[in-house]
């Protein structure tokens, strides 16, 4: 596997032979500008939110903008250092949606806290789990910086991360309710104090095994098995492992009912497959069984019908237990929104159910705008088509596969959200990275930026000077005698 | 592997595409759908955020709605003076469950999105006054409506009054009990509004029902009325000898048709079977006429109307098919499927009062600005157009019902002044002869120069149960609102 970086290396090299090498600019302050930029945002995003809701204007506000500022001011050190050569848009982007997710689960807590006061409850706001959830995060995200010093050490734990995803993925639906439980949605894992998601980190775990199984096994892809239909099959030994992977972690979402994240992992390890064979067939053939999965699952399940019910007219279905209520009060928000948004907490977007996880980028668009909403897309494509020209620049295949993995994972991640709320697919249910409420969610996708970095960063790298050659060696019969002197007895060098 | 990557890349792109795609459809295209569908309540949110405009009386100019500034997001808090005497009136408006009533009808206008106060909002968005809404101000006469309430609520009946002025259609009273009290659905304490909202829609007596204008009776004696304008009109005098036989078969059948508690006629005209309700001789006249004439005139007086609104909508009445002699028999006493709103009924006797010619109802008077100044009045409007019955006729009618009224018993009768009614007693239910009747009186006064007419239908006899008569229970009530109007109380 690294034999093509050599050879990649090679132009480069000459390059630098006829022209000195010159320093590469690292383009960290770059990065540095722009999250100030972010936090410019950030602390106007939240100011609005306060003058809306006619909140106390205090000094508190500008020192949440500077903490955030600092918060992330720790993580660009930390590039600066461990990933000096990564991409400079890539955090800072990052760093813009995790702010724009605390303004606005913030926000929801505003509108929350008073519904509650006026039913006489309490009610705890989720922003401060959020702010703590985002720190942990970046902790990660720099221990992961340094501890996977060269993305392709990845490679030698492939098969440890694909058997770790799997029990990942597996152990809610095996665990009683009573431990995995929450809100009818059997993907948790509470822990004592607090839980987690473990299909969050199985998709970084299963794509790390998907890659490096791909890479390793890449050649007997090539190798043509049986014709079928005239499409060149490869052996099916070769394709076991990963047909028993993909179809093993599909069937336990399936069974846990977490329709959203079946939808990334299946499409996610298709294109993985499509990138390393390079034949189209595959995804016409998964798209293919794909269609015929929907088609099994809408005739077996009720609750697929019901999705899909609601996503044909969810304004139909609306009074109905397990309805379209929740998809048709977005579309109510977004519509409210319209062009320009009703203002950063001027608008309802607590009227929504789950509008501080699933549906937050309802709550985006009804505040904020359809030009809100598209901002927020661009961040994500940005973030996406970063990590993809990274993964193009990667001289490795892993890298390549890797980061062309989490770089697809993240666009389509915000297509299954978004595609949900604004009635462009079935509502699914999964979050919207780094800006909806949670912290599995947030800690997985800064692993997951941690990863892009760390391939981008290899990218960017200029390559290492070619080590001078050693001096051609006569074949042994034909050497000159050479003299070797002894060594002092007592150790020291001479001169 | 670069090519199967950028294949990738551009996917991404197309995706990214798609949902900004759809985003703009659902956000600029479908955005108007969103906003204003009927289940949005955001948009109601914004409302409570604004100065609603009140709702006022007519005489002066008493305050029925009106906001209040209040501490919390809402800004104002909608409430209502006698709220639960004038809720059929102004209706509700709730946060938790949208509006009702004239609060709905007249929503552009107490809002003010209404075109009609554009300019001024032009002029508060200049000047960045928050926007206000309109008024509107009724033509309820506070008094009639007071008094009619008082006197259903003290006695615990079940029903409705209306009050018309006959020159005008103007609504002077509309009574619906039991009510409810809008203020309770205004509140801004969730828990309060459920908690009345689900108390009012599960009451078996129905709170929320504007008897008045959303319900249809069976009108019983009152739609005498309507055969007998017939019959006048018709060619017939008052002193028309009739049937005077204490029961008659309906053809056709061997049903027998009976009299009020099976006696005999005590006169012989028309005029003598009017004033003592006689039933047998109105089945005949309504046979002799056939369906033509009867529905005929019936439309003059605005029975079969479908689309009435005072502005809020109006149940439409109905004779039902008269599809044969035994049906023409019994609708000519109001049985079978004959079907009046209250204010259908208080049309009967305006229509007479009025010379024949029915005036539109109307509850809105004027539409003002938020400064009170006058932006449109309304005029009255004839219903129908053409008269149930000629002015001559109609004096002639009037005269019957002044004999009507002398022969009717009940309280509330003042000697200085003159009253022209029809009562009924309308069966109704599966077992007619053991359901306690509604209690019907239908009247104008003065008789010979008429300010008001008056419905009043008590359901299920109010306290008098099955030995009730439109004399004995609803009489009282509609002389009350008479009194109240004419007599100063």
């Amino acid at each position: 596997m690294s034999q093509p970086a050599a050879r990649a290396a090679e132009p480069l090299a000459a390059q630098f032979q006829t022209n000195p090498p010159r320093d590469v600019p690292t383009r960290r302050n770059t990065e540095l500008v722009l999250l100030g930029f972010a936090a410019f945002i950030v602390t106007i995003a939240l100011v609005l939110v306060e003058a809306n809701q006619e909140q106390q204007l205090t000094w508190s506000i500008v020192w949440l903008g500077l903490a955030y500022l600092a918060i992330f001011a720790a993580a660009h050190l930390a590039v600066r250092k461990w990933a000096p050569y990564a991409d400079p848009v890539l955090l800072p982007c990052v760093a813009l949606l995790n702010g724009i997710g605390l303004v606005m689960i913030h926000r929801i807590d505003l509108a929350l806290a008073e519904r509650a006061a006026q039913n006489g409850k309490d009610y705890t706001p989720a922003v401060t789990a959020q702010v703590l959830f985002t720190v942990i995060s970046l902790v990660f995200f720099v221990v992961v910086l340094v501890v996977v010093n060269d993305h392709r050490t990845l490679t030698r734990y492939g098969y440890t991360a694909g058997l770790v995803g799997i029990i990942a993925l597996a152990l809610p639906a095996l665990l009683p309710s009573s431990l995995s439980e929450v809100n009818g949605a059997k993907v948790w894992l509470k822990l004592p104090g607090f839980s987690i998601q473990p299909g969050e980190f199985a998709k970084i775990l299963l794509m790390i095994f998907f890659a490096s199984f791909l890479v390793s096994k890449r050649d007997l892809f090539m190798v043509a098995g049986k014709k079928f239909l005239g499409v060149e099959l490869p052996r099916a030994r070769d394709l076991g492992p990963i047909l028993i992977a993909a179809i093993a972690c599909i069937g336990i979402l399936v069974f846990e009912k977490d329709l959203g994240t079946s939808l990334l992992f299946f499409s996610v390890i298709l294109m993985m497959l499509y990138v390393a064979t390079e034949r189209i067939i595959w995804v016409v053939l998964g798209l293919s069984f794909f269609v015929g999965g929907c088609v099994i699952a809408y005739n077996l399940f009720t609750h697929v019908q019901q999705r899909v019910a609601n996503w044909l007219d969810p304004l139909a279905t609306y009074d109905k237990l397990g309805g379209g209520y929740q998809i048709a009060q977005g579309l109510f928000g977004l519509g409210t929104g319209g062009i320009g948004g009703t203002g950063l907490g001027a608008g309802r977007p607590d009227m929504v159910p789950e509008a501080n996880t699933d549906f937050i980028t309802a709550a985006i668009g009804e505040e904020l705008g359809f030009i809100g909403l598209a901002a927020v897309l661009m961040l994500y494509l940005l973030v996406a088509m970063r990590g993809m020209r990274s993964a193009l620049a990667v001289r490795d295949t892993f890298g390549k596969l890797l980061g062309g993995g989490l770089a697809f994972t993240m666009v389509m991640q915000i297509f299954v959200v978004v595609g949900g709320v604004t009635k462009l697919i079935p509502e699914t249910g999964i979050t919207a990275p780094f800006l909806s409420k949670g912290g599995s969610s947030l800690l997985a996708n800064y692993i997951l930026v941690a990863l892009l970095l760390r391939v981008s960063d290899a990218a960017r790298r200029p390559a290492a000077r070619p080590k001078p050659q050693p001096q051609q060696q006569a074949p042994i019969a034909e050497a000159h005698t050479v003299l070797v002197q002894r060594p002092p007895a007592d150790g020291s060098a001479q001169g | 592997m670069n090519t199967p990557l950028r294949k990738v890349g551009m996917a991404m792109l197309v995706m990214v595409v798609l949902l900004l795609a759809n985003a703009t459809y659902i956000q600029v295209v479908k955005a108007d759908d969103y906003r204003t569908d009927s289940r949005n309540a955001r948009v109601l949110y914004d409302e409570f955020a604004r100065r609603r405009g009140q709702i006022v009386s007519q005489a002066n100019g008493e305050v029925l709605a009106k906001v209040d500034p209040s501490n919390d997001k809402y800004k104002y808090t909608r409430s209502y003076v006698d709220g639960p005497m004038y809720a059929p009136v102004t209706g509700y408006y709730s946060i938790n469950y949208g509006s009702g009533g004239l609060e709905r009808s007249e929503d552009d206008v107490l809002n003010g999105s209404d075109p009609r106060l554009f300019v001024r909002r032009l002029s508060d968005m200049v000047t960045g006054r928050d926007p206000s809404g309109g008024n509107v101000r009724l033509t309820i006469d506070p008094a009639v409506q007071k008094a009619a309430y008082d006197l259903m609520t003290q006695r615990n009946y079940t029903g409705a009054v209306v009050a018309l002025e006959p020159k005008t259609g103007r609504i002077l009273a509309m009574v619906s009990t039991p009510s409810y009290d809008p203020n309770k659905l205004a509140s801004h304490t969730s828990k309060a509004q459920t908690d009345a909202w689900n108390s009012y829609v599960k009451d078996p007596k129905n709170p929320m029902l504007n008897r008045a204008i959303s319900e249809t009776y069976p009108p019983g004696s009152t739609f005498k009325l309507v055969t007998a304008s017939a019959v006048l009109e018709d060619g017939k005098g008052p002193d028309t000898p009739v049937n005077p036989a204490p029961n008659t078969k309906l053809p056709g059948t061997s049903v027998t048709l009976e009299n009020y508690a099976g006696e005999g006629c005590p006169g012989t005209t028309f005029k003598d079977a009017l004033a003592h309700s006689c039933n047998v001789p109105f089945a005949e006249f309504a046979g002799q006429l056939g369906a033509d004439k009867m529905k005929k005139t019936a439309a003059n007086f605005g029975i079969g109307q479908t689309d009435l609104t005072v502005p809020m909508k109006v149940a439409p009445s109905t004779v039902g098919p008269l599809d044969s002699q035994g049906a023409l028999y019994q609708s000519g006493i109001g049985q079978r499927d004959v079907r009046l709103t209250p204010l259908q009924d208080c049309l009967l006797a305006a229509t007479v009062a009025n010379g024949g010619m029915a005036m539109k109802p109307q509850l809105v008077q004027s539409v003002l600005a938020p400064d009170l100044s006058t932006i449109e009045d309304y005029s009255p409007t004839e219903l129908t157009g053409t008269a149930a019955l000629s002015s001559s006729n109609a004096a002639i009618l009037k005269d019957m019902m002044i004999a009507s009224e002398g022969f009717t018993k009940g309280g509330g009768k003042r000697a200085d002044i003159q009253i022209a009614s029809k009562t009924g007693t309308a069966e109704h239910g599966t077992d007619s002869k053991n359901t306690a009747p509604h209690a019907w009186y239908t009247a104008f006064a003065p008789a010979n120069d008429p300010q008001i007419a008056v419905a009043v239908i008590v359901e299920d006899g109010g306290n008098r149960g099955l030995a009730a008569t439109g004399g004995s229970v609803a009489a009282e009530i509609g002389r009350a609102a008479i009194n109240a109007k004419l007599g100063g109380g």
